[in-house]
């Protein structure tokens, strides 16, 4: 504690303008309220009473049961399959949408960039309604091919977040440089454009990558029989007999996450 | 030396400003620039010497107007066409590459094979003196580092024009003095023309062979450093080139009215002074071609006096307006605040000039 700190605190309390009486207990309430839910799937993943709300001792069988489980085994492999490729592509054209959109005029770039952007706020079950009935109209199976056409055009707006982002924030100059030193469009793209966007185009993919791995609504609607992703079998399992299984699967589902979102947070920080 | 290596013929260039109205950046500019001359464009931000450098770059395209150089036409070209290089301002490196990465990209350009690419890295980091930094990034460097390295990647290209834009502008005073040394023995020892842009008269002055003085988009004063000092053709360079007394006097017979009753004979102004037959002059004397004198032609009475060291200057009230004079320290009876003291400019440097 300093000296002048001492001093003054004689004649009044300090006002510390970041003191806001009440609201530290807020913040804790705040983080029990997100994080209360996953600590009870986690815990009760290794419950090995059959009922979901008694806990009788620790069993990791409902683990055993999630590996042995074909269904679940597939509708993973579904998951990972689209989840894969709707990344890839929502990607590619969120990069190529956001270099499109820089050479726009300024009212045109608002107009574009609002459109792309509405999906992240449209309600996702009009969407999935519009989805479903555009496929059946045109003829797009639906299945797994839908499901990665569907996928692909929902992640587009989330994996331009970022790229978008660091568009907005990215000197010109350097770009002006490349060009007096002799690269035309195509070498200024290659070497200074992609280099520069990399850590943003990666943040986009792993944004996209969860987005659709996660995805429920839409995919419920496209998956068509053969083609049940993870979310939409474990939402069947619900359905019919609740078992401790599926806080198995949901905190490998959480695991795996977490695993993601570590892994990227260390290599954004080693390119630091 | 070639005197018409670098042709600016009649460019003009128009912006539009946002609230819909026009600027003209440069209107109906024309200069030529020697082969291994040190030209400067000088003038106040917004004056258009920017954009006449970012002109002949191609990072901007002239309304109307040519751009030769060694007579071939460039202005059409764009800027990865044009034999000419630029070390901006802001230095702009390429900020995921290291600094050998940084001069090598403009040689990659140009498909030059490997091992020459790397002979004429180490080259150019030599000339800038920042040999043992190649694998440094931009962000572990200085600001005097970065140009260092920002003006290497310029002169790696082997350009037949460098193009600097206020290069010296972000370093602090002592940092900008040695590089405008360094700058001057590297465009000597290459033998490049540089075009120079700058605000700073001193830098302007210290460093070109020719200077250009801008003025809202037009060339004001195109001479030599010495004569654009000693021979300023309006108001507007006597004021921005240096520091210089502007007292306004009207003619009179033998010689110039000035405030306070001042006489200024006609004899004691410069000899190529224009001066009309009647009417109000300008009269511009710089403080330190003034003296302290018995019996002098300029009365008034001391303001202040500033002690800066090399120098004592004396503001002087005459008449109405103040005459600063800036006296050598040394063998000169400091005058005191409120005395009544009398001025002579000195070698007829007074002239007077069009306003």
């Amino acid at each position: 504690m300093s000296h002048t700190n001492t001093a003054s605190r004689k004649r009044g309390k300090l006002v510390n303008l970041r003191n806001f009486p009440g609201f530290n207990p807020a913040a804790w309430f705040v983080l029990f309220f997100l994080y209360s839910p996953l600590v009870y799937v986690v815990i009760y993943s290794f419950n090995s009473s059959r009922i979901g709300a008694v806990w009788e001792s620790f069993s990791v069988k409902w683990y055993g049961k999630v590996f042995e489980n074909t269904d679940i085994q597939r509708a993973l492999k579904n998951s990972l399959q689209v989840g894969f490729v709707a990344t890839v592509l929502s990607t590619l054209l969120a990069v190529m949408a956001a270099l499109g959109l820089l050479r726009m005029q300024r009212a045109g770039k608002a107009v574009a960039m609002a459109l792309i952007g509405a999906p992240l706020i449209i309600a996702e079950i009009v969407l999935a309604v519009g989805t479903l009935g555009l496929f059946i109209a045109v003829g797009v199976p639906l299945g797994k091919i839908g499901l990665m056409v569907a996928h692909t055009a929902f992640c587009i707006p989330f994996a331009l977040l970022p790229i978008r982002a660091r568009l907005s924030q990215l000197d010109m100059a350097p770009f002006e440089a490349a060009s007096d030193l002799g690269a035309n469009e195509r070498q200024i793209l290659r070497r200074i454009t992609l280099p520069l966007l990399a850590p943003a185009i990666f943040a986009g993919a792993l944004l996209a990558f969860a987005i659709s791995i996660d995805d429920f609504i839409t995919s419920f609607f496209v998956a068509g029989p053969g083609a049940t992703t993870l979310p939409v079998y474990i939402f069947g399992m619900i359905r019919s007999t609740v078992t401790p299984e599926v806080n198995a699967i949901s905190t490998l589902l959480l695991l795996f996450s977490g695993s993601v979102l570590i892994g990227s947070y260390l290599i954004q920080r080693k390119r630091r | 030396m070639n005197e018409k290596y670098l042709e600016i013929r009649n460019i003009t260039k128009v912006f539009q400003t946002p609230e819909g109205g026009e600027v003209r950046a440069l209107d109906d500019v024309s200069l030529d620039i020697a082969s291994g001359e040190f030209f400067i464009l000088l003038g106040p931000s917004g004056c258009g010497k920017t954009t006449l450098l970012r002109s002949i770059a191609g990072l901007e395209y002239p309304d109307s107007g040519e751009i030769v150089l060694q007579g071939e036409r460039i202005d059409d070209k764009p800027p990865y066409e044009r034999p000419v290089n630029t070390v901006f301002q802001s230095y702009a490196l390429f900020p995921h590459m290291t600094v050998s990465a940084n001069i090598a990209f403009g040689l990659e350009m140009e498909n030059v094979d490997k091992a020459q690419v790397s002979a004429r890295v180490t080259e150019a980091l030599a000339q800038v003196r920042l040999e043992g930094y190649e694998n440094r990034m931009p962000s572990q460097l200085s600001g005097g580092q970065q140009q260092r390295v920002a003006l290497a990647r310029a002169l790696a290209k082997k350009p037949k024009v460098l193009l600097l834009d206020e290069p010296l502008s972000a370093l602090d005073l002592k940092l900008r003095r040695g590089m405008q040394v360094e700058l001057k023995r590297l465009q000597r020892e290459t033998g490049i023309t540089f075009v120079f842009v700058t605000h700073d008269q001193e830098e302007a002055m210290s460093m070109g062979d020719r200077i250009a003085v801008f003025s809202e988009g037009k060339i004001v004063q195109l001479d030599t450093p010495v004569e654009v000092y000693r021979r300023p053709v309006n108001a507007y360079v006597a004021d921005f080139i240096g520091e210089t007394n502007l007292i306004k006097g009207t003619v009179v017979a033998g010689g110039i009215s000035l405030p306070g009753g001042n006489i200024l004979p006609t004899d004691q102004l410069a000899a190529d002074s224009v001066i009309p037959a009647s009417g109000e002059v300008t009269v511009a004397i710089r403080p330190e071609d003034l003296v302290l004198a018995t019996n002098g032609m300029i009365s008034g009475t001391v303001r202040d006096v500033i002690f800066t060291g090399d120098s004592v200057r004396v503001h002087v009230a005459v008449g109405d307006v103040e005459v600063i004079a800036s006296l050598a320290s040394y063998g000169t009876q400091i005058p005191e605040q409120g005395s009544k003291v009398t001025l002579n400019p000195e070698h007829r440097a007074a002239r007077t000039v069009a306003s």
